[in-house]
């Protein structure tokens, strides 16, 4: 502190001395953590564009998946502020970001279930048809809606071959998470938990749902990276994309169907 | 005193309709009939039956500048009027429609130019244009020398339109009654035939009205050719059902419209085949058609048919579920699997019928305004015209 006021060409007082060095003090308290968060999390900085290098995508275990769980989707409404479909007041209007889907083979009674939610195409229908091109694809392969182009023209529901998109019908309530922005007459899907991505948390909301309650249904992870958990896993399991005949290349990749 | 009662009673309806995109702006589509499955719905019906028809109405104008019959020259302008102001009422209802109507400047500003929709903003702006100004050369005897120019680009532009009109749902992979091709030349072909028959009847209430003569000469001459129009109309929507019903993959959503989807299946056989097409067919090819009475039944309902099919193509394809998991039962908290029902609201009814209003509006105001009908069309003035 001496030798820095000796270069100061008015001294500073003894008050203004201790602000500065508690400030500098509260400083350090503050941001250190947050940085160190960044270090280990990995975290990309907000000035970084996402690359595309990588590909998130994620892997689900139909075997695993279980009957009348729903704890995905319950996951998913509680991260991102979406209303429940339940507690919802217009059933048929009201958005689901992802729902349960129970499958039955009408001849052997074999049941299947699984979670259905924006499959993040690689060439998605939805991008190719938006008027404004609010519906965009990052580089990361995340499929989003520009919340602020966005005009409710409800093309891309029209377009989308797994109905993985939601109009918003009416004002939303208060439940609206600060990173998760929505709005009246947008539409919306699954966004991959983009905010906990770009936080660097390395997962998602229905991801660590399913882990939590022991099923292990859904893997999360980097689809470019051959070291990556999902692309082992990958690896292994044989796998399909639904409706592969349309050829749209998808980041949701089923076991079990 | 007749112009300012029909001028009224139609301001009467659009007011209606702008109450309508008031409630539905204000509080969402929440209030519509219109849901997470059913995502177009009676607004677009109405939008895109007279956006197709606008591009039909400009028949009469492209035979008179384009093939040169000069019997439909004093007929030309008012069957660009009428393109340009059912093209005016189709858009209105469709940006209105809009969930963020609001947002319509950002539509006008950020495009992508691998959407359909993009390149139909620039379809419908282009035929305002080109319609425009082929108007202009048919009123301003200055320029006349340019309205067979004006008029062929306005052709070209209209059919490109249509075709336009028509991949809004033919690239749509997800649905198994879209995705074909098939759809924009059967769009043509149904624009010829909705436009062509609103022009009919348009054309004989402002004779009518304004207590002006037209004679059969004229009438009878375009009924001929409507019946053309209908009976390719019909061939189209013959063929399209055959080639569907030949693949295995289509049986599903052929069954749904064709026999066991209720309201839709009632709305394809007697809406858009009986009513648009085979009676039609039946009046203007037999004696029947030789009547104005009769020609012009066959036209309004030729237009009922007309806003049976567009329902039935837009509403029908969208009430049958997506076959995600072909041969598997679907079952979700989100319908899958399901028959998709829908119930319009009272708002989107009078949204769609504020926007035939504006265009009825708009044609009213360019009658009597720019005054583009000749004194007579009896049949010794057309007879003279022709040679």
């Amino acid at each position: 502190m001496s030798d820095t006021n000796k270069t100061v060409d008015v001294p500073a007082s003894p008050d203004r001395r201790k602000f500065v060095g508690a400030a500098t003090a509260f400083a350090g308290v503050t941001l250190a953590p947050g940085i160190l968060l960044m270090e280990v999390a990995h975290g990309r900085p907000e000035e970084q564009a996402a690359s595309s290098a990588v590909r998130w995508g994620m892997l689900v275990d139909a075997t695993k998946c279980s009957t009348g769980c729903d704890d995905c989707v319950t996951a998913c409404s509680t991260e991102n502020g979406w209303t429940p479909v339940e507690s919802s007041p217009h059933k048929s209007q009201a958005p689901q970001w992802i729902r349960k889907l129970e499958l039955q083979d009408p001849l052997t009674q074999m049941e299947t279930n699984l979670p259905m939610m924006c499959q993040h195409c690689a060439d998605a229908p939805c991008v190719d048809v938006c008027p404004t091109g609010a519906s965009f694809k990052r580089a990361d392969g995340i499929v989003l809606v520009n919340r602020h182009t966005c005009i409710g023209c409800r093309y891309c529901m029209m377009a989308c071959p797994y109905k993985a998109r939601s109009l918003v019908h009416e004002s939303l309530n208060d439940t609206q998470k600060p990173d998760v922005p929505r709005g009246i007459g947008c539409v919306e899907s699954c966004t991959l938990c983009v905010q906990k991505i770009d936080r660097g948390d390395g997962t998602t909301a229905c991801v660590e749902a399913c882990t939590a309650s022991g099923h292990n249904a859904l893997m999360f992870g980097d689809m470019n990276d051959p070291e990556s958990e999902i692309s082992k896993r990958l690896r292994q399991l044989p796998t399909k994309q639904v409706r592969a005949d349309l050829n749209l290349d998808l980041g949701v990749r089923y076991h079990g169907i | 005193m007749k112009y300012w009662l029909l001028f009224a009673g139609l301001a009467l309806f659009v007011l209606f309709g702008a109450l309508s995109w008031n409630y539905m702006h204000h509080h969402g589509h929440v209030v519509t009939g219109m849901d997470n499955q059913i995502v177009w719905g009676l607004p677009h019906v109405f939008a895109v039956f007279l956006i197709v028809a606008a591009s039909g109405a400009l028949n009469v104008a492209s035979i008179a500048s384009v093939f040169n019959q000069k019997m439909y020259k004093p007929l030309a302008p008012l069957s660009a009027v009428l393109a340009l102001a059912l093209m005016l009422g189709g858009l209105l209802v469709l940006v209105l429609d809009l969930g963020r109507s609001d947002r319509l400047i950002v539509a006008m500003t950020h495009f992508n130019f691998k959407s359909m929709f993009t390149w139909n903003v620039f379809l419908y702006s282009g035929f305002f244009g080109l319609v425009g100004i082929y108007l202009w050369t048919m009123l301003d005897r200055s320029v006349a020398s340019y309205a067979k120019t004006a008029g062929t680009a306005a052709f070209i532009w209209r059919l490109i339109l249509t075709t336009g009109t028509g991949s809004l749902f033919g690239f749509l992979i997800a649905r198994e009654l879209y995705g074909t091709s098939m759809l924009a030349p059967m769009f043509i072909i149904l624009s010829f035939a909705y436009g062509l028959a609103i022009f009919l009847m348009v054309l004989a209430a402002a004779y009518a009205w304004s207590g002006r003569v037209l004679g059969d000469a004229v009438i009878l001459r375009l009924k001929k050719l409507l019946a053309v129009f209908v009976a390719a109309a019909l061939y189209f929507t013959v063929v399209y059902h055959l080639t569907n019903l030949y693949f295995a993959k289509m049986e599903g959503i052929e069954a749904f419209i064709l026999r066991d989807g209720g309201f839709i299946t009632l709305l394809f056989w007697f809406g858009q085949i009986l009513i648009g097409c085979v009676i039609p067919l039946l009046i203007l090819l037999t004696n029947l058609g030789k009547s104005r009475i009769w020609i012009m039944a066959a036209c309004s309902l030729i237009i009922l048919g007309g806003l049976a099919q567009m329902y039935v193509t837009i509403i029908g394809a969208q009430a049958f579920p997506l076959d995600m998991f072909p041969g598997l039962i679907e079952n979700s908290s989100f319908a899958d699997g399901q028959i998709h029902h829908y119930s319009p609201s009272i708002p989107e009814l009078f949204l769609g019928l504020g926007g035939v209003a504006i265009a009825l509006i708009a044609t009213l105001f360019g009658v009597k305004v720019l005054r583009l009908l000749p004194a007579s069309l009896d049949d010794v003035t057309v007879a003279k015209l022709e040679h």
